[in-house]
């Protein structure tokens, strides 16, 4: 399971590269996120996640559902990379009949995708649901949700935070994109969330952080969340949206954009010199 | 047809769904609960007492609920929540939609309270609108059994036979319980509880007991209205509806919601589509209820079988 970061870094490129490759093609989808978990979903796919991409289904796996459902083409890509299906078919993102809709569908039939979401705010309490099934079962899987940080507006997110550690949540991290910005601009222009560490805190989970672009960092530090015992943990990566690509690193216009094909070739090319 | 139509006795349909639940949960391990602090005024403390395991309470946050009930049935479990149909339906349909319908998740979702005759209470807690959002939900199946044996049989079968979700209304009030243990119920299935020739009555829920008595009574006035239950709105039985329209001479739905995109819309659906009859709906229209007491209420706002032999009368005299 464990690989060594550079092995980790090969792989991370490796998935940008088909994250724009996928949303070259399709025309539309969100670049910004999808590169700037990268490293995250990396690291949770190749060195923390218990789970057989030759059996997606086998029951002793770990699950991790997406809350923001709008950042699919990194998921789509690591599980491509995972080997859950074929990376050719990321190709196919969000057309007509694809597996790989524009928000994950589980109707659709793809390996490895355990929720249907996107309507934001609602992955935690899904989440919560599966925590507490593991529980009553006595299972040893652990549940990981992913959200952003302007997700965190919706105040769903802080009802499932309460009743997660109301029922002594363990088994559950959740994972906050910590990019500093959404669609209309820097998170603390649109709507103020800090003091982030101190609301979790206050919520009564055991608060993480680590650098969202170091393997190092963001492997140790799951391993650590996962350790936390009475309580639900939360791990908030720093990440810088876009990274990869400088000339669209930390521009929140790149949200919800697709590259053109001109910008695909140059944006491919910055990955693979930086190798 | 052979159904028992006496009243036994009034009994409120929250009390079958409570039941329905436990001895559905006695025999199936995967049935789990989650309350929204009105365990006991929705009837889920029949199971909360008996299995505190597997009842999860998690405040009053029913959006998380919703989504806590979908994360439970992704992992196997067949999850109960009930909480007041204006909350269970209407707060919680992005839930609803998204994590419980778009993902066909086996979630029982008990809409309490439903219509009216909720009472003082006012407008509020009175959900008018559930049907109208529930059915056009894509994989939901909505029940609304007109009595409290009914309800506790649709709880028991929603549990053990369907798979997806399933919204089942059923209301707070005593009201008369009509129905056999033994009856034969099946989803998609609409009951004839009365023979009759001139008009069809097509009602669900606690108006099926109205609608009778609207029968009984225009029986003695010469006019022979057959009563048809349906208790699965959705998927609806479209056979039961079409024979209605092509024997009788009318159709009248009755319904304790809004007419509009309700229970009467949706047989109307039916009957436009193949074999157009002259119809009304007995239903709100379009306005919000009010305090006062369920059977003030009931009157003021036309839900009685008064009000449905005086419709009946002007449709067959237009006919």
């Amino acid at each position: 399971m464990f690989r060594s970061v550079e092995e980790l870094k090969e792989t991370a490129r490796k998935i940008r590269i088909n994250i724009i490759r996928s949303l070259a093609v399709s025309g539309s989808g969100h670049t910004g996120g999808s590169l700037g978990l990268t490293d995250v979903f990396t690291a949770l796919y190749f060195g923390i996640l218990n789970h057989d991409p030759k059996n997606a289904k086998w029951a002793e796996r770990d699950r991790l559902i997406l809350s923001i459902g709008h950042v699919a083409p990194v998921l789509y890509a690591t599980l491509a990379q995972s080997g859950y299906f074929p990376v050719e078919e990321l190709l196919t993102l969000r057309k007509l009949g694809s597996r790989l809709q524009g928000h994950p569908g589980r109707e659709h039939g793809l390996p490895g995708l355990e929720l249907s979401a996107g309507s934001l705010g609602q992955g935690l309490s899904v989440a919560v649901g599966m925590a507490l099934a593991g529980k009553m079962d006595q299972k040893k899987w652990h549940v990981y949700s992913v959200h952003g940080d302007g997700e965190l507006q919706e105040g769903a997110i802080w009802e499932a935070a309460m009743s997660a550690a109301h029922h002594k949540l363990d088994n559950l991290t959740a994972i906050v994109d910590r990019n500093g910005v959404q669609i209309d601009g820097k998170t603390s222009d649109v709507m103020e969330i800090e003091p982030l560490t101190k609301k979790w805190s206050a919520f009564g989970w055991e608060v993480f952080e680590c650098d969202g672009h170091s393997f190092k960092d963001i492997v140790s530090t799951f391993n650590r969340a996962k350790a936390t015992i009475g309580r639900p943990s939360v791990v908030i990566a720093h990440t810088i949206m876009g990274k990869g690509v400088r000339e669209i690193e930390g521009d929140y216009h790149w949200h919800g954009k697709a590259p053109s094909e001109e910008q695909a070739t140059r944006f491919i090319k910055e990955i693979q010199d930086h190798s | 047809m052979s159904y028992q139509l006496q009243n036994r006795g009034n009994k409120p349909t929250r009390f079958g769904f409570g039941e329905g639940v436990l001895e559905a949960a006695e025999m199936n391990p995967k049935v789990v609960g989650i309350g929204a602090d009105i365990t006991g005024s929705v009837s889920m403390n029949f199971f909360a007492q008996q299995f505190p395991e597997r009842f999860f309470s998690m405040g009053i946050a029913e959006q998380n609920c919703m989504g806590v009930a979908a994360g439970l049935a992704l992992e196997g479990k067949t999850p109960v929540f009930s909480t007041y149909g204006v909350f269970a339906a209407l707060r919680t349909t992005d839930q609803i939609r998204i994590s419980v319908c778009y993902n066909n998740l086996h979630v029982i979702i008990g809409g309490a309270h439903a219509g009216i005759s909720v009472g003082p209470d006012g407008a509020t807690h009175q959900a008018l609108e559930d049907i109208a959002v529930m059915r056009v939900l894509p994989n939901m199946t909505v029940v609304s059994p007109c009595d409290a044996t009914q309800t506790k049989l649709a709880a028991i079968k929603a549990i053990n036979e369907l798979n997806g979700p399933v919204y089942l209304r059923f209301g707070r009030e005593a009201v008369p319980d009509f129905t056999s243990e033994g009856q034969n119920f099946n989803f998609g299935k609409g009951q004839l509880m009365k023979e009759g020739k001139d008009i069809s009555i097509i009602a669900t829920g606690h108006m099926v007991w109205e609608a009778l008595q609207a029968a009984y009574q225009l029986a003695k006035e010469g006019i022979d209205a057959r009563v048809i239950n349906i208790h699965t709105i959705k998927p609806i039985d479209e056979e039961i509806i079409i024979w209605a329209a092509k024997e009788t001479k009318a159709i009248i739905t009755a319904e304790e919601h809004q007419v509009m995109g309700g229970f009467g819309s949706a047989v109307a659906e039916v009957v436009v589509k193949n074999f157009p009859v002259p119809m009304d709906f007995v239903g709100l229209n379009d306005s919000f209820g009010e305090s006062g007491k369920p059977e003030e209420l009931m009157e003021k706002y036309g839900l009685t079988s008064r009000n449905m032999v005086n419709r009946i009368k002007n449709i067959l005299s237009s006919a």
